[in-house]
């Protein structure tokens, strides 16, 4: 399984947190599940609602999500993931990121952030049926072309 | 009425990205919900019978929770129920700790 994703969207989201640096940023992953991975076409940024603690925690509020869900469905799109940023972090979940994963079979992406600049984009597919069986398993970003452009 | 489901559920609802329902409240859509799709059952409820504290459910754009009447509102044929898991996370440690992983 791979996260295949354009390169566009790959340094889009990085760049995102280092807009938010040093707080946290998060968005969402639109696109198609394919038996060989999740395929990326549209990343949407969101807001962090953690305004209180920005700067180690995020939170995209429900409703935010239902108009991404219902503006990606329009495009014949389906959330397939999320991502958010480290600020001088690991690009590593947390123990944070794990209690508060529930969107099996998608792809969590964390990028850190040092000193205001993006470095390591890991990506996890969060394996399992259950909160009891979960896990994030780390997989390979695939950056692929984006449609139209030229090989 | 329409029932939204996320990504993560669909796999319960014969790959359904959305079920119809019939139902006067809420609860009554929710619970035909889970006798159609009855694996959907432990992933929405506690064992007490309690949506769980981090599946979200709207009455189209209003989160159930805070409704006056809750599960309890009344719906018609064109509402709209959408379940919606939280997303979250973040390091949840000071800058200066390391990072903590299972």
């Amino acid at each position: 399984m791979k996260l295949h994703i354009t390169q566009t969207d790959y340094d889009a989201l990085r760049a995102h947190g280092e807009e938010t640096y040093p707080h946290e940023c998060c968005g969402v992953l639109l696109g198609h599940a394919k038996d060989d991975g999740n395929h990326v076409s549209a990343i949407v940024r969101a807001g962090n609602t953690r305004t209180d603690s920005a700067h180690n925690r995020y939170n995209i509020s429900p409703m935010e999500l239902i108009k991404i869900q219902r503006e990606g469905r329009k495009q014949g799109l389906d959330i397939v993931g999320f991502y958010h940023s480290h600020p001088d972090h690991p690009a590593m979940w947390s123990s944070t990121d794990f209690a508060e994963a529930h969107w099996f079979g998608c792809c969590y992406v964390i990028t850190s952030v040092d000193k205001g600049k993006a470095n390591l984009t890991n990506a996890f597919h969060l394996a399992g049926t259950t909160e009891d069986d979960k896990a994030f398993q780390q997989e390979e970003i695939l950056i692929t072309k984006a449609v139209g452009e030229n090989a | 009425m329409k029932i939204n489901i996320p990504t993560p559920l669909r796999a319960f609802t014969d790959k359904q990205a959305t079920v119809e329902v019939n139902g006067a409240t809420v609860q009554a859509g929710l619970d035909a919900l889970v006798a159609a799709h009855p694996e959907l059952k432990n992933h929405l409820f506690t064992p007490d019978g309690k949506l769980r504290s981090f599946v979200n459910v709207y009455l189209n754009d209003d989160d159930v929770r805070y409704l006056p009447a809750a599960e309890a509102s009344a719906v018609s044929a064109d509402d709209e129920l959408t379940i919606i898991p939280s997303i979250a996370g973040g390091t949840g440690l000071s800058a200066s700790r390391a990072l903590c992983c299972r």
